[in-house]
């Protein structure tokens, strides 16, 4: 029993930066119908990000956090404008061919400027973990889920309250009546990618300090974005929260019980059975699939 | 392209390693067959079929360990203290083994993933892959794990007045990738010509329309994807036999990448498409080497999909002949 509480209270942190990067991949798709590959590599991204303004530039730990997710969105708008823009009245397919040169480009360009050895981002956390009865949790792991949390929370006030989050909303249920009714598309696009590229930053800066950052840990995470999003429905945002914290707590648990070795498989294999099962996912969004 | 101008084609390259007996330039053409035959069985399911398929390499890889393992011979638990032992066999019949373990895994794969389309599809192919990776990491009695299978026996080929040879020489083996390229390439020539392959190229076009002239397009679609997973597990084999090697690296997603990259620049849905592409790509790294990092070839492949997929989408095959092939 207290082992499963400690496997619950872990899942809760790994689920809530993966719900980041499932709503940013899941924002992306629904709005622009754009499988985004280069998801892992923006996480990626953040994480060097934050290493290079706080261990090269020594800025504060939480400037860094900001500044990170900041650059991470530039770089998101500048491969929307770049890339998807001239790619808007192609099909679903090309694009991922292009999305996936892009990540390509991306990951090889990272290791090109930081080399293959895996870095370690500083942080100014204690190393002892805070003990809550038959629970033991690492200070730094907190702050990952608070700052997650809120970031989910900010995510969903800008969603519904905010004009651009009106239009996005419009766009992702139907892009040309949302363009007949005045919304611009284009601006849409790249407030949307931006933003989707963006939470993937702050996923990749939180959880740099935590592992350590090297040029290949965007692949196993932008696949585990894709499930993430499949578990939830593709194109449901609720359904990218709740695969986000499903995936985090199969992880945890399963790798806890079952087996240690197949930790990351559970992830894949769980996408499997749920598309050959029931492709909708567990919160079906409105849309024909098969 | 004609026909005589590709059997051209094919004595020039048959007659290489006697005009240049390089062997550096033989090993790297020996392994840009290899992936040229990969190319070739992946343009059945992305050129003819239109479904981007990105676990390719899931199909490789299986070859590749099946072949390996059953040359090596294996020795595993089955669960109830029963074990499953295999002992070494001749390397004709891993060769064959890996036609059929991929072949398999090609109509499984395709009968979970062919209910679903687009963006679903592609996702539930890569996950695939991902977890067939994860099985040869983590199956340690069985794959080595990340220790890899090593001291694979080389191919060998039963030849006139010689009886078994093994193929150790580097002209061997170029000849032998060479001999299977040529037969992947009329298989899938004879299988687009057939049936069949107007059954693709209809659903490709039109599914629902396909679909209501009576056209059984999950049918047609396991078919091409159990027929082109059997040609990629051949060219696992070969490779599984030529590096004399296997790490759970064959899994990787960057070897699909580079198929996909080949089949798309050399032009999907051509039959001389993936053999151009594989050409130029699998040449290239070689072109390179010495001049610029590793991660550069990386970099110019990446950019080169953009570019092609966004300025000449066809190909360059396509680009070459005018007429519709």
């Amino acid at each position: 029993m207290d082992q499963a509480l400690q496997h619950l209270v872990n899942g809760t942190v790994l689920g809530g930066t993966y719900a980041l990067l499932g709503i940013g991949l899941t924002l992306v798709f629904g709005v622009m119908r754009v499988v985004n590959f280069t998801h892992g590599e923006l996480y990626a991204f953040g994480a060097y990000m934050t290493y290079a303004a706080v261990s090269l530039l020594g800025l504060d730990f939480y400037l860094s956090l900001a500044l990170a997710t900041l650059l991470g969105m530039a770089l998101g708008a500048a491969i929307e404008f770049l890339l998807l823009r001239p790619m808007r009245r192609a099909d679903i397919d090309s694009t991922m061919l292009v999305m996936i040169g892009a990540a390509l480009v991306l990951q090889n360009g990272e290791m090109w400027a930081w080399g293959g050895v895996a870095k370690l981002i500083p942080n100014p956390f204690p190393g002892t973990p805070l003990v809550v009865g038959p629970v033991s949790v690492l200070p730094l792991r907190l702050f990952v889920l608070v700052v997650s949390i809120a970031l989910l929370l900010g995510f969903w006030l800008l969603l519904d309250r905010t004009r651009i989050g009106m239009a996005m909303r419009a766009t992702f249920q139907d892009p040309e009546t949302a363009a007949l009714m005045g919304v611009r598309i284009n601006w849409v696009n790249s407030a949307t990618f931006a933003i989707g590229s963006g939470l993937a930053a702050a996923a990749g800066a939180l959880l740099g300090p935590v592992f350590m950052v090297s040029p290949t840990m965007g692949d196993l995470v932008g696949l585990k974005a894709f499930a993430i999003v499949i578990l939830g429905g593709l194109g449901s945002l609720p359904g990218a929260t709740i695969g986000g914290f499903a995936l985090g707590f199969v992880e945890e648990f399963a790798g806890g019980f079952v087996s240690t070795e197949y930790r990351d498989a559970f992830g894949f294999l769980l996408i499997i059975l749920i598309l050959a099962l029931k492709p909708q996912g567990l919160v079906p969004a409105k849309e024909r699939i098969g | 392209m004609s026909t005589l101008l590709g059997w051209g084609f094919v004595a020039a390259l048959a007659a290489l390693p006697l005009l240049f007996p390089d062997p550096y330039l033989l090993a790297v053409l020996t392994s840009a067959g290899i992936f040229i035959i990969g190319a070739i069985s992946l343009n059945l399911l992305l050129g003819y079929t239109g479904q981007l398929s990105l676990g390719h390499v899931a199909f490789f890889g299986l070859g590749a360990y099946a072949s390996a393992l059953a040359t090596l011979g294996f020795d595993i638990a089955i669960g109830f203290g029963w074990r499953l032992v295999v002992a070494p066999q001749p390397v004709w019949l891993g060769f064959l083994a890996a036609i059929v373990v991929a072949g398999g895994f090609g109509w499984l794969l395709g009968r979970l993933a062919f209910r679903v389309r687009g963006a679903y599809f592609v996702i539930i192919t890569v996950c695939f892959a991902q977890v067939l990776r994860m099985v040869a990491l983590n199956w340690v009695e069985l794959t080595q794990g990340p220790m890899a299978l090593i001291s694979i026996p080389p191919f060998s080929l039963w030849w006139p007045g010689e009886g078994w040879i093994a193929l150790y020489r580097k002209d061997q083996n170029y000849w032998l990738v060479l001999a299977v390229a040529v037969l992947a390439f009329l298989l899938v020539r004879q299988v687009v010509r057939s049936r069949i392959g107007r059954a693709l190229v209809a659903l490709r076009a039109n599914e629902p329309l396909a679909r209501s002239v009576g056209i059984r397009v999950t049918h047609y679609l396991v078919v091409a994807a159990v027929i082109s997973a059997g040609i990629a597990g051949a060219a696992g084999s070969l490779f599984a036999h030529y590096v004399r090697i296997v790490d759970p690296d064959v899994f990787l997603f960057i070897y699909t990448v580079t198929m996909v990259i080949m089949v798309v620049t050399g032009g999907k849905g051509t039959l001389w498409g993936p053999v151009v592409g594989g050409l130029v790509f699998g040449l290239m790294p070689d072109l390179l080497r010495g001049t610029a990092p590793p991660e550069a070839q990386w970099i110019i492949y990446g950019t080169a999909m953009i570019l092609f997929v966004m300025f000449l989408p066809r190909g360059i095959v396509p680009a070459l002949v005018r007429r519709p092939s």
